[in-house]
């Protein structure tokens, strides 16, 4: 047989049917759902009198709208964001999902909450109706972020109608530097190819690099895979994988555990496989990075400045880095280091695993938060990542240095409950988009990662994290 | 769904690449329960001088007069023109489902951002991929010429411009019917029950997990 790629892998496990135009139907194992986007879709269910497929396949909490200050226990002031987790509650009762609840002990960032409760598994298909789906790659998932309406056509008939992809793999060679994370890593492969660079593809991240890191370092990356353009980010299985799933409780267990751990194992590229694109990163040259703009790509490493875009041949280019430069309130050829902060956000799909908050933990321990940053948010992932967390003492850390410590949400990283920017202030930001107004009208977001979140914190300006 | 055939529309530009799905509908109007009424809201960040929130209304607030769609001349634009990986960012359909309400049935760019072409079609808006250049010289006689209205034939994947020009255009062949004849997805999907519980009998085989 020829060599095929994990991706190719995946693709065929799950091909229900292909038409001769490249149309094919994919069959889908693991549907998460949130609040934002699936009132709609089971509006559009009803009014079309079809029962859901397989509702055991579904898994939905909710994350966008709630409240992560103590108050959310007296339930959601907002009466339009309270309709709308309502109408989720309702909805998953009506039909018998599986549902977190906003005061269930385990809800949290559906994302965060999957992997943690085993029901993303290896060979899998994920799809939730949120763009960062990506995540779940991590786990040689193939995991994607689907529409409002593909959300209705999953419900309803398992599958999904979609296209092949062409395949990419960036190599991450080397050994990643003492303090340097997978959040460097990702933003240093977006800078690289930029945030289209990877629409078309399926992206695996392979490399020692990526071998080396933990699952939570993994599902960072693969978080951020949409942020580079792919539609998908895979990482295949390898001990690591299999140790992080044993146990946990949607996993499967005795025999079938057994017979699943041998089957995962060949969830990996065969040796030989072709990739339609290679690129190879050296993992022992990426150094901290920080985004200075309006999208992922407008990245630098902290030791840089802010460019100039005059310096910029293509038109179109300079006039994006001109409007994000004003949008940005900031400088051509400004050092990162000199960028000061009014918050700090640490949390979100992409940084609220307890690995995060361990590192961002190790920096603010016995140190204080500036004078000038006026609000530092810890907002832990999931119930769970919270309960862990104070179990090691990791919030009392965080309370005593001037942070706020948090009910589990996305909260800050795009603002639809209360945790917003005000126009113009500036953010150090462990969340993913950086895009103008995401984390509130006219806020200016940083992206970064947990340890350089917190660094900057605690100096109130962007600084190096490895001489701190 | 609504079907598409032939559209002879006003032209609007949005000069610049990368306009992501935050920009065509921010986040606080996301938290509607239903599918209509996002029109208002298009663009609302760059669109108004004040700041939105949802509920209210949009037809006393203070227009932001250098924001494209508020120019005179680009008043109910039918046709969006614009650049590089529109649409990029997240997969809310309230996307498309805003320039929708707006009154765009057509946008034409260089590259689109994935799950958003896809949910363009879903929603009977058609995203028509064409040349750099060629959307370059659509910016260059939108500027020159007021009033330029593009003919969009997805029957014929022709458009042609007000110069007499006939530029031909891809779409996929599937998407293309389905907008064509406004079908359903999921109920062509259904018609492949049988297929798909086969698929469920084989696939148990294998990975027994997965199926409970
Ligand atoms: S944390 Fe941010 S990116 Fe992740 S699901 Fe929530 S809003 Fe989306």
């Amino acid at each position: 047989m020829t060599a095929r790629t994990l991706y190719e892998k995946l693709w065929a496990s799950h091909l229900v049917r292909e038409e001769a135009d490249g149309t094919a139907l994919l069959y889908i194992d693991r549907h998460l759902v949130n609040e934002v986007t699936s009132a709609q879709a089971f509006e559009g269910l009803r009014i079309g009198g079809r029962k859901p497929w397989r509702i055991d396949t579904v898994l939905a909490t909710a994350d966008h709208n709630v409240p992560t200050t103590a108050a959310r226990a007296s339930g959601i002031d907002d009466p339009i964001s309270r309709l709308q987790v309502d109408t989720l509650d309702a909805n998953c009762r009506e039909l018998g999902i599986r549902q977190y609840g906003m005061l269930d002990p385990l809800q949290g960032i559906v994302h965060v909450i999957g992997p943690e409760l085993g029901a993303t598994l290896p060979g899998m298909t994920v799809v939730c109706g949120d763009s960062h789906t990506t995540t779940h790659g991590a786990f040689a998932a193939l995991a994607f972020g689907i529409g409002t309406s593909e959300v209705e056509h999953v419900l309803a008939s398992q599958c999904l109608l979609t296209r092949k992809l062409k395949s990419m793999r960036i190599n991450v060679t080397g050994r990643l530097p003492t303090g340097i994370t997978a959040k460097d890593i990702v933003l240093a492969v977006i800078g690289r190819i930029g945030t289209a660079g990877g629409t078309g593809y399926a992206i695996e991240f392979a490399g020692p690099a990526i071998r080396a890191l933990s699952m939570e370092g993994r599902m960072t990356v693969c978080n951020m895979a949409i942020e580079a353009g792919a539609r998908c980010g895979l990482v295949a299985v390898d001990d690591t994988t299999i140790r992080y799933l044993e146990g946990r409780p949607s996993a499967p267990t005795g025999d079938a555990w057994a017979q699943a751990a041998a089957f995962w194992r060949t969830l990996a590229s065969d040796a030989d496989a072709r990739f339609d694109r290679e690129v190879t990163l050296d993992a022992g040259e990426i150094e901290p990075q920080v985004t200075w703009g309006t999208s992922p790509e407008m990245v630098t490493r902290i030791g840089g400045r802010v460019p100039d875009p005059s310096r910029e041949a293509d038109p179109v280019r300079r006039e994006g880095m001109r409007r994000a430069l004003s949008y940005m309130g900031l400088a051509a050829d400004t050092p990162i280091a000199e960028i000061r902060i009014d918050k700090v956000f640490i949390g979100s799909c992409t940084n609220a695993r307890i690995e995060d908050l361990r590192a961002a933990a190790e920096v603010a321990r016995g140190r204080q938060v500036a004078d000038t940053v006026r609000q530092a948010l810890v907002v832990p992932g999931s119930g769970a990542v919270k309960r862990q967390a104070e179990a090691e003492g990791l919030d009392r850390i965080f309370v005593a240095a001037g942070f706020e410590w948090r009910e589990p949400g996305c909260s800050m990283c795009l603002g639809m409950n209360d945790d917003r920017l005000a126009a113009g202030e500036r953010c150090a930001s462990t969340s993913n988009r950086n895009f103008e107004g995401r984390q509130g009208a006219g806020g200016r977001t940083h992206l970064v990662s947990p340890a350089m979140a917190a660094a900057a914190a605690i100096a109130g300006h962007f600084v190096d994290v490895r001489h701190f | 769904m609504r079907a598409f055939t032939t559209i002879d529309g006003l032209v609007a530009p949005m000069d610049r690449a990368n306009v992501d799905t935050d920009a065509i509908i921010p986040k606080q109007f996301l938290k509607s329960i239903k599918k209509s009424g996002f029109g208002p809201n298009l663009f609302d960040e760059w669109r108004y001088l004040d700041i939105g929130e949802p509920g209210q209304d949009c037809s006393t607030r203070p227009e932001n007069p250098d924001f494209v769609l508020n120019q005179p001349r680009y008043r109910g634009a039918e046709i969006l023109l614009a650049r590089e990986n529109f649409g990029c960012g997240s997969s809310r359909e309230h996307a498309p489902w805003a320039l929708d309400d707006f009154g765009i049935r057509v946008i034409i760019a260089p590259s689109f951002a994935e799950i958003f072409h896809g949910n363009c079609f879903k929603n009977g808006l058609l995203p028509i991929v064409l040349a750099p250049a060629t959307v370059s010289r659509m910016f260059r006689e939108t500027e020159d010429i007021e009033g330029y209205r593009l003919r969009v034939d997805l029957a014929t994947e022709t458009i042609t411009t007000p110069l007499g020009d006939r530029i031909p255009f891809t779409v996929d062949p599937f998407r293309k019917d389905c907008l064509l004849r406004g079908l359903d997805d999921i109920g062509l999907t259904l018609r492949h029950e049988a297929d798909i519980r086969d698929y469920e009998r084989r696939r148990r085989a294998v990975e027994p997990w997965l199926f409970g």
